[in-house]
């Protein structure tokens, strides 16, 4: 097992040294000189020198990028243009919000996903597996800012049960916080929930197959207990895995869910950086979300691996 | 020779075969006829937009500005005016071409750096591999908004963001599918014949990876056309005045007490043609399962 874990960390080493690289080459292929940027409206030759020497623009690029590298592994990823403040403090700022987002999103969809998958799988070939199939390729069809505006139209506008838009932090007040952000869930647990709901159903068929269930079965124990008890908990480690995965889709989902529902995470964060072409916050957003999807899908692969020790290929 | 001869008119039969049973199988599969049928509707309804819209999809007409659903105009005017109808039949042009060139883009990439990343073991296909997963863990959106923001939003930029965030799937999967090709015994025997690497690619990989590759193409065309709308309803996509159906919700967003058909029909056309699309994808995947 620890050759397995140690093969997955050298893999994931260089995948981040290529995003760090990727990262990089995009901010280099920018329109537009840095150093004019900084300079601001004035230009003046002197500032712009004097900006090249102590941001080092005049060295070779590779120098360059080392030298970058050793700033973003101490966690500065340098300051927005526009407001001047750290990027790493807007995104440590922004970070609650959008984690909140996606937990509650993450909630919602395990809670639509495992009884429905289990369902569907446990009534194989029936009406109710048919229907179920249809709606998790129902949720995964439909676009998630649409959802958004359409639950917006008949929650809020027309039967007045929640604010449309907005966001309170925890701090002040749970019900306050979840009033606004029970929509927002919904409307990105939905998708999720359907990639996760066809997991859930075949990982259940391949083990609702195996002999120990069948042993269950016919030491007599109840079919709803065998399914519980032994069957929903081995089933449920692929799904893991998944969710490691569909966490891309989940950050993509939350920068369109974040506009629809105007919520001050980091969907809204990049988005306004784009449009005020702040590119510092971009490439922050970037790098920080591609740095934590290779960390929490190691994560994920090694705690798979603890738990199951009969993996061993890669 | 002659041996290699008859392995390949046998495969080659085999794989006519293979092709004739999954057509016969798909036809029987209600699902994936009505989205096919679904499909076609749309795309006829793209090529043809200018005979069948009912108005100019960008005039304005302030007389008539977010106008009800009414005979004049089916499905209501939008905020300048415009009918919301023309506006949804010309959007299917951008959805549509989205769909369809970001899954070639997505495919000249990947295949071929999967073809070499499955064939030639070693650095290169290391390299390939690890860049592969380095663009797999850029959040789709965030890569193609960060490629937009670099490059300018347009649709032509937003399908090349769409392609490239597309692309590791095609590398993965045709990868997958040489290491299975080649692992088979009369691949093995036909290089051992003299059959060149070329040779094997273009006559027994490439042909045992169509199936798999019509799939993967079939629902990624149903993934662009939601990120084609995505990014339009950023801002990011196509630009105003061209319709689109995520830029019609962009804008819709800011009605949604005064005129909600702005929203409705944009969206669900959105809703449907993705649906159609992976409902094909999914029976087209079931055809070719040899299980079913």
């Amino acid at each position: 097992m620890l050759p397995y874990i140690l093969r997955r960390v050298l893999t994931a080493a260089p995948t981040l040294l290529i995003v760090t690289v990727m990262v990089f080459a995009v901010q280099r292929m920018l329109p537009g000189d840095p150093a004019v940027v900084l300079a601001g409206e004035e230009r003046d030759p002197e500032v712009i020198a004097f900006i090249r020497d102590r941001y080092r623009l005049n060295d070779p690029v590779p120098v360059q990028y080392v030298a970058w590298l050793g700033q973003v592994t101490q966690g500065n990823l340098g300051q927005s243009f526009r407001t001047r403040q750290p990027v790493a403090q807007l995104l440590l700022e922004k970070l609650p919000v959008t984690v909140e987002l996606a937990i509650l999103s993450l909630l919602v969809a395990l809670a639509i996903a495992i009884p429905t998958g289990v369902l569907a799988a446990v009534r194989k070939g029936t009406a109710v597996d048919y229907a179920s199939t249809v709606a998790a390729l129902s949720g995964i069809s439909i676009p998630n800012f649409w959802l958004g505006i359409m639950l917006i139209l008949l929650v809020s506008v027309r039967w007045k049960l929640l604010p449309a838009s907005g966001f309170v932090p925890l701090s002040d007040g749970v019900w306050p916080n979840l009033q606004r952000m029970i929509m927002p869930a919904l409307v990105l647990g939905t998708g999720l929930a359907g990639v996760l709901m066809r997991q859930m159903r075949s990982s259940m068929l391949e083990v609702l197959k195996q002999d120990f269930v069948r042993t269950a079965r016919a030491k007599g124990l109840a079919p709803f207990l065998v399914v519980v008890r032994h069957a929903l908990r081995n089933a449920l480690i692929p799904v893991i895995t998944i969710i490691g995965l569909q966490l891309g889709a989940l950050l993509s989902g939350a920068v369109l869910t974040e506009q629809v529902f105007t919520i001050p995470g980091f969907g809204k964060l990049v988005i306004d950086a784009v449009f005020n072409r702040d590119y510092a916050v971009v490439q922050g957003v970037v790098l920080f979300t591609a740095t934590s999807y290779i960390v929490i899908n190691l994560l994920v692969d090694v705690a798979y691996a603890l738990a199951n020790p009969k993996i061993q290929v890669g | 020779m002659t041996g290699a001869g008859t392995e390949h008119a046998l495969a080659r039969g085999g794989g006519v075969g293979v092709w004739r049973r999954a057509l016969a199988s798909l036809a029987r599969k209600p699902f994936a006829v009505a989205s096919l049928v679904i499909i076609v509707a749309f795309v006829l309804v793209a090529v043809f937009a200018p005979q069948i819209s009912p108005y100019d999809p960008t005039k304005a007409d302030f007389l008539a500005v977010r106008k009800a659903p009414s005979a004049a105009h089916l499905l209501g005017t939008d905020d300048v005016g415009r009918d919301v109808l023309s506006r949804l039949i010309y959007g299917a042009r951008a959805s549509l071409m989205a769909g369809a060139l970001s899954v070639v883009i997505a495919m000249v990439l990947g295949v071929p750096l999967g073809l070499i990343a499955g064939f030639y073991r070693g650095a290169v296909s290391e390299l390939i591999m690890r860049f592969t997963d380095a663009l797999l863990s850029f959040p789709f959106l965030i890569l193609a908004v960060a490629l937009a923001a670099a490059f300018g939003p347009s649709l032509t930029n937003a399908m090349i963001a769409i392609g490239v965030a597309s692309a590791p799937t095609f590398i993965r999967l045709t990868r997958g599918q040489v290491l299975a090709v080649r692992a088979e015994e009369y691949v093995q025997a036909a290089s051992a014949l003299g059959a060149g690497d070329a040779r094997v690619l273009w006559s027994h990989v490439l042909p045992n990876s169509l199936a798999p590759l019509l799939v993967q193409g079939t629902l990624t065309i149903a993934t662009s056309i939601i990120a084609e709308s995505s990014l339009s309803f950023l801002g990011l996509g196509v630009q105003p005045p061209t319709p689109s159906w995520g830029g019609m919700l962009n804008v819709a967003k800011n009605f949604m007490g005064q005129a909600p058909w702005m929203a409705i029909w944009p969206g669900l056309a959105i809703f449907v043609s993705v649906l159609a699309f992976n409902l094909l994808g999914d029976g087209v995947r079931d055809a070719f399962d040899p299980r079913d």
